[in-house]
């Protein structure tokens, strides 16, 4: 299997973790925040796997793993203050939800 | 018997604790029974401790009585005591008798008033503080009811609190006696550093013991305790406040203000005499000061025209006299004199009283005049108190005591002459301007409204102590009239006897013949110079066709402007400076700077999740590039 230079999988991981930070700081509907926050984490597993294939090291995979078990609960979590949110303001929009300025 | 002694003052403040918290809910009966009923018990309990002190041999004549240990802080113990001699016992006589003659005058006097029961509390107090001030066995306790007196005189002076300007004579009162009472402390703190009590009795055996005649620390102290007398007493240069005080109810006026709290000064010198002894110098300056402040109030009464003022001036003037008396050491004749003003102040206070009741509040003397047909009985007892004030030979009480200081002064080892030639030009001033004033308030043609005959204890209180301004003078006289030394006898127990200089037959005669002289003169020169002047009738209005010296003698010497401008105003000018509070400056710049960063972090939260975000994007950012770039 022709092995792929390590500078494109990080080179990935990091353009698909500036895809997921860019969506989080500029998108309003929360839904896609949390799609965004996802993105994020799955390109730091993809960071993980391509540095435990370059040391020969099984460590990236495990980690990997404990990275998704981390996405579900937090998917989990996020998808119920998803319904709350939406319960209360009938939107989705974050920027409603200003009421602890300064 | 003696054990009472604490009930003493204890039965006022019995009064007063009853009619303080229920003075809206008991009826008007019951106040009028309670306010005259406890100090009335307050004074047989005193009269028959007075009987049961007098069978005491003399040479320990003195009733202690210690209640409990009020502080107790290392070496300052003083404990809550009485201590009763005969110097005290003649000032509690005055002050309950005379008190319980005035509250049962103010049952009538007040009877209209809304604040009745008010006005009982208030006075009832008084007489406790007064009663402690007198009997406290130290200097603390005699502090108690320094303060206890001056404020119940604050209280009684804006007793009609909603006329503005009482309450402002209420408060000039107060702060004027509180910087002489700022000396007294400064004086008692002194002597309570220099030998470790404030016992009296024993603070003047270890003064006497320990410094020298004209030591430094006597005369110290001395000048600070005189300070205390000064501001309490209305002496110069801390007079004006009585004067203004006469805007309290009269029968306020006739028990503080002419007969009892003003005298607290005398008692004070009388009470620390060894101290005054071991200071000529200040002895000195008291017979001066007294002596000047005779002169300064004689001139000022010749041209008042509220006839409470005029008595207000000449209180000042007879506490002069007393001062006089104790700077030359004469201090048995100074509380002779107290004892014998006492009653014909009170008397004159009260038939002013009477007559201004009469007149429906009418104290302008000039809208007065005639009242001697219609007010007989006001009238013939004012005649008798004006008379005693004046010093009307051998049948007043008060020729008696002035000639007992006069001759005291006329023996005096410094400057006796003087003292005795400017005593004389000031009972001669006393004489004249009492006359000006019983012949523009009862003779003449009526110019005021027609007078009602005032009620029963109005006239009791009037006639039974025009009894006593005509025959408490007998307890002493001078050699050529008998030569009665009781009194001076009784407080020899307490007091230091005067120097009695061996006069000559020829000299009596003299000192007796220039006293009776200086009195019949004033009379027949007042007479003179105002009997037959038509008095002006507003001198709101004619005030401008006054002389000069006289608006200057009406405003009391132009005191009130000097220290308007000198102290008063300089005063509120630094107050105002300081409003913004310039020492505070620092802290509010300190405020206003933690108040601006707080501003500057709480714009950052502006609960927007993206912003939140994006900080904490830029921040990682900023913390890799500082961990990862060299």
């Amino acid at each position: 299997m022709a092995s792929i230079p390590v500078h494109y999988v990080i080179g990935l991981a990091g353009l698909l973790f500036s895809i997921g930070l860019i969506g989080l700081m500029t998108r309003r509907n929360l839904l896609f925040m949390l799609i965004c926050i996802e993105i994020m984490l799955n390109s730091a597993g993809l960071a993980f796997i391509g540095a435990g294939s370059v040391w020969n090291q099984s460590d990236g995979q495990v980690m990997f793993l404990f990275i998704l078990a981390v996405a579900a609960a937090e998917v989990a979590v996020g998808l119920a203050l998803l319904l709350l949110y939406f319960r209360q303001y009938r939107t989705l929009d974050i920027d409603r939800a200003s009421q602890m300025r300064g | 018997m003696a054990d009472l002694l604490w009930l003493v003052p204890a039965l006022p403040l019995f009064g007063f604790l009853i009619l303080a918290p229920l003075s809206r809910r008991i009826p008007r009966s019951v106040v009028s029974v309670i306010g005259p009923g406890v100090v009335f018990l307050s004074a047989l309990t005193l009269t028959g401790i007075a009987a049961s002190f007098i069978s005491l041999p003399e040479t320990s004549r003195s009733i202690h009585q210690t209640l409990w240990s009020w502080i107790s802080i290392g070496a300052f113990t003083p404990s809550f005591g009485f201590h009763l001699d005969a110097l005290s016992l003649v000032m509690c006589l005055v002050v309950t008798w005379v008190g319980f003659l005035i509250h049962l005058y103010s049952v009538a006097y007040m009877a209209d008033d809304t604040a009745f029961a008010r006005f009982f509390a208030y006075m009832n107090l008084f007489v406790c503080a007064m009663l402690i001030l007198l009997l406290g066995d130290n200097l603390l306790m005699l502090f108690l009811g320094w303060e206890g007196v001056g404020l119940c005189s604050y209280l009684l002076i804006g007793f009609w609190y909603a006329d503005p300007e009482n309450g402002a004579a209420a408060r000039k009162a107060f702060i004027v006696t509180r910087i002489g009472d700022t000396a007294m402390t400064i004086g008692v703190l002194y002597l309570f550093t220099h030998f470790q009590t404030l016992d009296i009795q024993q603070l003047l055996a270890r003064a006497a013991s320990t410094w020298t005649p004209g030591a430094f620390g006597a005369v110290f102290a001395a000048s600070m305790l005189l300070g205390g007398a000064l501001g309490k007493s209305a002496q110069l240069p801390l007079q004006t406040w009585l004067p203004d005080a006469m805007a309290g109810p009269t029968p306020v006026s006739a028990l503080i203000h002419a007969a009892t709290m003003v005298t607290a000064g005398v008692y004070l010198i009388a009470r620390t005499h060894t101290i005054f002894e071991l200071a000529p110098d200040v002895m000195v300056a008291v017979a001066l000061i007294g002596l000047l402040t005779m002169l300064y109030s004689g001139f000022s009464a010749m041209v008042q025209y509220d006839i409470k003022r005029v008595l207000a001036y000449s209180t000042i003037s007879q506490i002069g006299f007393m001062f006089l008396a104790l700077g030359v050491g004469a201090f048995s004749a100074a509380i002779f004199h107290f004892m014998t003003h006492a009653i014909f102040k009170a008397l004159l206070f009260l038939g002013a009283g009477a007559v201004i009741l009469s007149l429906h509040h009418e104290q302008n003397i000039f809208r007065m005049g005639g009242l001697r047909r219609e007010l007989p009985v006001t009238f013939w007892t004012f005649l008798i108190g004006g008379a005693a004030l004046a010093g009307f030979p051998l049948i007043t009480a008060g020729f008696y005591s002035k000639e007992m200081i006069l001759t005291a002064v006329y023996g005096a080892p410094r400057a006796g002459m003087l003292l005795w030639i400017g005593a004389l030009i000031a009972a001669f001033m006393t004489a004249m301007y009492v006359t000006r004033l019983i012949l523009i308030v009862f003779f003449g043609t009526a110019r005021g409204p027609h007078p009602h005959a005032p009620s029963w204890p109005i006239q009791v209180t009037l006639v039974v102590l025009a009894f006593f301004a005509l025959t408490a003078g007998f307890f002493e006289t001078p050699p050529l009239l008998g030569g009665v030394t009781f009194f001076s006898h009784f407080t020899s127990t307490a007091l230091p006897a005067a120097h009695h200089p061996h006069l000559s037959h020829a000299a009596d005669l003299l000192l007796l013949g220039a006293a009776v002289f200086a009195a019949l003169a004033g009379i027949v020169a007042g007479y003179l110079v105002f009997g037959r002047r038509e008095p002006v009738v507003d001198p709101k209005t004619s005030l401008p066709q006054w002389s000069g010296i006289e608006r200057f003698f009406l405003g009391g010497w132009g005191f009130d402007t000097l220290y308007a401008a000198t102290i008063t105003r300089p005063y509120v000018f630094l107050a105002d400076l300081n409003r913004r509070d310039i020492l505070d400056m620092i802290y509010t710049i300190l405020a206003a700077g933690v108040r601006g960063l707080h501003r500057m972090t709480s714009v950052l939260q502006t609960g927007q999740l993206r912003w939140y975000t994006a900080f904490v994007t830029m921040g990682a950012v900023v913390l890799l590039a500082w961990v990862v770039l060299p």
